[in-house]
């Protein structure tokens, strides 16, 4: 079946995209060559004056190239060529004799964009849908359909570079005024808008447009001096935020800068040739691998055969704490549910209505609703003392203090006034839901959600099922996790579950470094080279000193010895240091902001700093404490899928998304060296280095986690 | 039976925002929020689906130019469907009265099951208007065509049209404001300053009883502060459980400063708060699981020649509303009261009384009135018949009483039954 079709009205050939069989438009081999011949056609066609070009889709334009195509590239040359067929259809495209308009509405973007930057005319709608951009750096490429080109030639160096470099996608008023498109207009007018500027351009010729900008335009972006000041800053923009580990924006960089300076076909060959380097290099197929992950997961429920989420149109919240408004301000702007708190006593509530209301108010600062949105979104939120307002409630969140008794008091109270099929989810990171789920009347109906704080900003959820709950439990508590933006997986009921399990000994050997007198900053250093967003040391601090307490005896409580923490920590917490939140820990804080290491510290501790060790035996202390954890629940099934594992780790600690996350780390060093490393460090370090079974096994039969 | 021909009304529930001196805690609030606030509340109290309202009337006494429809805006509150229409209503301090009997007429004709009917007032927000001289030349302005022809007639502004107008609580048709009106009442029928100053005292010290015993703040949905350090408000705010006749002597009359008798104290304060009540066919109720509170028996409303009496309105409405329930005064076990100024409570009570009915103060205003609870004029209404329902509930009476004087020389008398 064609994915292009089109009919001639009055002058027009009105072309509609819609690849057969699938949820949204990608640029394939099969769609290059049906626009070649569409080309072919409507340049013969003496009835055709001009070209207007829809996507058929109900709310997307062009998702991109076909990545499904792109992973099967095996080497760069071959990676370059698809650049250049790229390249070649579009200026196939700009070149074409009659004038062609775009009608945009939905997703435009990678290649989507590029293909609508080679028409001559843009239309876009005003829908929140609608969204202009080229991600490509994401995913470790460059733009490499002459993108590089076209976007800076079109809305100036700057701009283009603020969009390429991030892989940021942009609303179409901003694309408006950028530049990028020539008109918005809401969805209803689209079509008719759109021929009409096909048919004017067809009548009075293309009209050349003038790049705005101002003063500022043309002082950066109009000439070459100003050009070489705005490429200086982009790179030292881009070497801060990606420490050097990320190619793709530096590649990305140079494409532009090449062909603003050498011109369009130097700049394309630049183009094609950066972006083959880039498709087969270990980055790129790292970033592609999550991509691939991540969208699997959202389809994967942890069950088999999951029956299809209950709908949650009503969210009870009991607890109003920092976690629970979290979850409240998440849920209202996520998900759009009606949300009611619980709290003991009525300022907790206003408190936490007013923190949750905070995350509704931010999104109107940034300008992504309008006031009137913004104030529907708030009379979502309500709360009170009493359980007023559970009787509708589909989900129960119980974001209660971190105590046995105290939950399942709150579940108790719920089970009595929730209806039948509700489900109460509890929100804890140490302890055990069956534990909990013990005392329920419907324990197929409980299960655990574990949030990551702050709620609004962290993106993974943990849900976890315990021994008796029931699938549709499972599939409602991940089905309502997506419906808050967070990537969900489903974990074992065991202590510390994933995320905290293999942190634990990550944050221990950190502390076990400290201790041997290696300075908190060149620990940090270290770990923020290897990718990780923040250092161990600042973790502690942020997470609360307290709080990393409590997790790190739990799971000595379940593990022993093995991962015991440092006794030592106790004597910050004692002396009052919980970190960021206390205004002291192992950093100083001013203001708010985080200054040089509290040198008060090492005293407390009884070390003295000593120079320390060379960075990569910090990297291999750390790194290593934390595989030989994950490969242990991994054997005891704590994640279904080493992919379920990366992903938690990348999304839920920040694991460094390049090196693929743990598991896929680990198969990179290879399980033999990951044993013989194991063991040399058991030697000297201890036995909480001794390899665990299942890293003996890989290693003895040459395994992977991956195939 | 009244409504020979309808279904019977039951009155589910009722809740309301405390009720508070205006310029005080309720101060930021719009009429529109306090409103959303009680009508959002009585749902999660009831655990209603919000998709059974059929209709959602509001009372206003002074509307917002930006929210001429309240109605419209609490029904469209993002926890009901958007199909719900609305819309508000008008009949000056009676009117979620007028609401509530609205409600229940579309409900006995069969043209709705549940309605949530209500009120609210904030008068701490009202309209302050500019002059017509300035609104004139704003609206010529903004027909300019050129900038010069713009400025030309802004140029003809003076600084007094700049003075902004407030609306007065007078009588358009006399001019006469609400504390003269109930001046000239109690000079008339020969209402003391002492009688006046003691019908207050009860009105606090009911009211005080009631909120300690936690009869009043039963219906009361607490307001949340907006902003952190804000304070929660659980109860009204205006209720002096500690005042004196001593202390209420001290003060000047107001409206004659001379010969005058109205006092700030036995006068009922200006107030923000809103009221909203759940309304149902009684099958329905049954239906849906709920034990009504009490049912309308009948209302009447009347209304007297404003240059007279203007309060006295009540001497008319309420004979009329026991004649339909076709019951007697007599048989009245609890009344409600409006109290606009302790001269016109005492003047209506004097009005019945000629009558023949004999006043038995242990049954009216059992929890106090307006005077010390407040008195957000669009609101009221629905205090008053959430208080009678409950009460008559707790003391199992059979039949109860509203009843409301208002501006224009109105007045609205609703009959409540138990059973």
């Amino acid at each position: 079946m064609a994915a292009i079709t089109w009919e001639v009205a009055e002058g027009v050939a009105v072309v509609t995209l819609d690849c057969p069989g699938a949820p949204v438009n990608v640029i394939s081999q099969a769609v290059k060559d049906e626009v070649y011949a569409m080309l072919l056609a409507l340049e013969r066609d003496p009835n055709v004056r001009a070209v207007a070009f829809f996507s058929g889709k109900a709310d997307n334009f062009i998702a991109g190239a076909d990545i499904e195509e792109f992973v099967q590239l095996k080497s760069a040359a071959e990676a370059e060529q698809l650049s250049r067929d790229g390249q070649a259809m579009l200026d196939r495209v700009a070149q074409f004799s009659k004038p062609i308009a775009v009608g945009v509405h939905g997703a435009c973007l990678g290649g989507g964009l590029e293909f609508a930057m080679a028409c001559h005319y843009r239309v876009a709608t005003d829908h929140p849908k609608t969204q202009l951009g080229l991600p490509e750096v994401q995913l470790g490429i460059l733009p490499g359909a002459s993108g590089c080109q076209r976007l800076p030639r079109l809305i100036g160096a700057r701009a283009a570079l603020d969009i390429i470099l991030a892989g940021r996608s942009e609303r179409a008023a901003k694309a408006l005024r950028l530049g990028m498109v020539d008109e918005v207009v809401p969805p209803s007018i689209l079509r008719d808008v759109t021929i009409a500027a096909a048919r004017r351009m067809a009548d009075r010729g293309v009209m050349l447009r003038r790049r705005r900008g101002g003063l500022m335009g043309l002082l950066l972006d109009g000439n070459p001096l100003g050009r070489l000041l705005v490429f200086r800053l982009a790179r030292k923009q881009v070497l801060s935020q990606t420490k050097g580990n990320y190619p793709a924006p530096l590649a990305a960089l140079e494409a532009v800068r090449h062909g603003l300076t050498h011109g369009m076909a130097a700049g394309l060959q630049r183009e094609a040739r950066l972006f083959g380097e880039l498709a087969v290099g270990d980055v790129s197929r790292k970033l592609v691998q999550i991509f691939f992950a991540t969208r699997d997961l959202k389809k994967d429920f942890g069950v088999p055969d999951a029956p299809s989420p209950a709908e949650v149109r009503r969210l009870g919240i009991v607890g109003s704490g920092f976690m629970g408004s979290g979850i409240a301000g998440t849920a209202v702007v996520q998900a759009g549910v009606d949300v009611r708190l619980k709290d003991s006593d009525l300022p907790r509530v206003a408190k936490g209505i007013i923190a949750a209301r905070a995350i509704v108010d931010e999104r109107l600062t940034r300008r992504r609703i309008s006031r009137y949105e913004h104030a529907r979104l708030v009379a979502l939120l309500s709360g009170g003392d009493s359980y007023a307002g559970f009787g509708g409630a589909g989900l129960v969140i119980e974001a209660v203090f971190e105590e046995l008794e105290v939950k399942r008091q709150v579940l108790r109270e719920c089970e009595a006034i929730l209806p039948a099929g509700a489900v109460f989810a509890t929100n804890t990171s140490t302890i055990p839901i069956a534990r909990i789920a013990e005392v329920a009347r419907r324990p197929e109906q409980v299960i655990g959600m574990h949030f990551f704080s702050p709620v609004a900003r962290m993106p993974l959820l943990e849900v976890i099922p315990s021994g008796s709950t029931a699938p549709q439990t499972v599939s409602t508590a991940v089905g309502f996790g997506r419906r808050l933006g967070k990537t969900v997986i489903v974990v074992r009921d065991a202590p510390g579950f994933w995320v905290n399990r293999i942190l634990g000994p990550y944050m221990n050997e950190a502390a076990h470094l400290l201790l041997s007198g290696v300075g908190a900053e060149d620990i940090d250093r270290a770990m923020v080279r290897f990718g990780f967003p923040v250092g161990p040391i600042t973790l502690l601090d942020e997470v609360g000193l307290d709080v990393a307490q409590h997790a790190g005896e739990v799971l000595e409580g379940a593990f022993g010895e093995r991962l015991a923490p440092p006794k030592a920590l106790a004597a910050m917490v004692k002396d009052g240091r919980l970190g960021r939140k206390a205004g002291k820990g192992f950093f100083t804080y001013r203001g708010g902001k985080k200054g040089p290491v509290d040198s008060s510290v090492y005293p407390l501790l009884g070390v003295q700093p000593n120079g320390g060790i060379p960075t990569a035996d910090i990297v291999q202390r750390l790194m290593y404490a934390m595989l030989n954890e994950a490969a242990r629940a991994v054997a005891e099934g704590v994640v279904h899928t080493p992919r379920d594992g990366d992903i938690g780790a990348i999304y839920g600690f920040g694991f460094p998304p390049f090196r693929g996350g743990p598991l896929r780390y680990f198969d990179d060093q290879g399980a033999d060296h990951v044993y013989a490393d194991l063991s040399r460090l058991a030697e000297r370090l201890g036995p909480r280095f001794e390899p665990c079974p299942a890293i003996v096994e890989l290693a003895r039969a040459r395994k992977r986690f991956y195939p | 039976m009244a409504f020979p021909n309808g279904r019977r009304v039951a009155i589910v529930a009722g809740c309301r925002t405390p009720f508070c001196k205006a310029g005080t805690v309720l101060k930021d609030a719009r009429a529109v929020d306090l409103a959303r606030h009680a009508a959002r509340e009585l749902v999660e109290r009831t655990n209603l689906d919000p998709a059974k309202v059929d209709e959602v009337i509001f009372g206003q006494v002074v509307a917002s130019p930006l929210v001429p429809n309240i109605a419209r805006e609490v029904s469209l509150l993002p926890q009901f469907p958007k199909e719900i229409p609305a819309f508000s209503v008008n009949r000056a301090c009676a009117s979620s009265n007028q609401a509530i009997t609205a409600a229940h007429d579309q409900i006995a004709q069969g043209h709705a099951d549940v309605i949530l009917a209500g009120g609210a007032e904030a008068l701490s927000d009202i309209p302050i208007l500019a002059s017509r001289r300035l609104s004139d030349i704003l609206v010529t302005a903004s027909k300019a065509r050129t900038l010069g022809a713009r400025l030309a007639t802004f140029a003809r502004i003076r600084p007094r049209d700049l003075v902004p107008v407030a609306p007065a609580i007078a009588e358009p048709s006399t001019g006469q404001s609400m504390g003269q009106s109930a001046e000239k009442m109690a000079k008339e029928n020969r209402i003391t300053r002492d009688a006046q100053d003691r019908w207050t005292l009860r009105s606090h010290q009911l009211a005080a009883k009631g909120t300690a015993d936690g009869r009043l703040t039963a219906e009361i949905a607490p307001w949340l502060p907006q902003r952190a350090g804000g304070e929660v408000v659980v109860s009204d705010n205006g209720i002096r459980s500690d005042t004196t006749l001593e202390q209420m002597a001290k003060l000047k009359p107001v409206f004659d400063r001379r010969y005058g008798s109205v006092t700030a104290a036995n006068s009922s304060p200006l107030t923000d708060g809103a009221s909203a009540v759940l309304l149902m066919a009684e099958d329905v109720a049954r239906a849906l699981g709920y034990e009504a509170l009490a049912y309308i028996r009948s209302y009447a409303v009347a209304a007297v020649d404003p240059g007279w009496q203007l309060l006295q309105a009540p001497v008319w409405a309420v004979p009329k509303a026991l004649e339909r329930a076709g019951i007697q005064w007599k048989d009245l076990g609890l009344i409600e009261i409006h109290e606009a100024f302790a001269s016109q409570v005492l003047s209506n009570l004097q009005g019945f009384a000629e009558k023949g009915w004999e006043i038995n103060e242990e049954i009216i205003n059992v929890m106090g009135g307006s005077i010390a609870i407040g008195h957000p004029f669009g609101a009221t209404g629905g205090r008053l018949v959430t208080t009678l329902s409950n009460e008559m509930k707790r003391r199992d009476v059979q039949f109860g009483l509203i009843s409301v004087c208002a501006q224009g020389g109105m007045a609205s008398a609703v009959v409540l039954e138990r059973r």
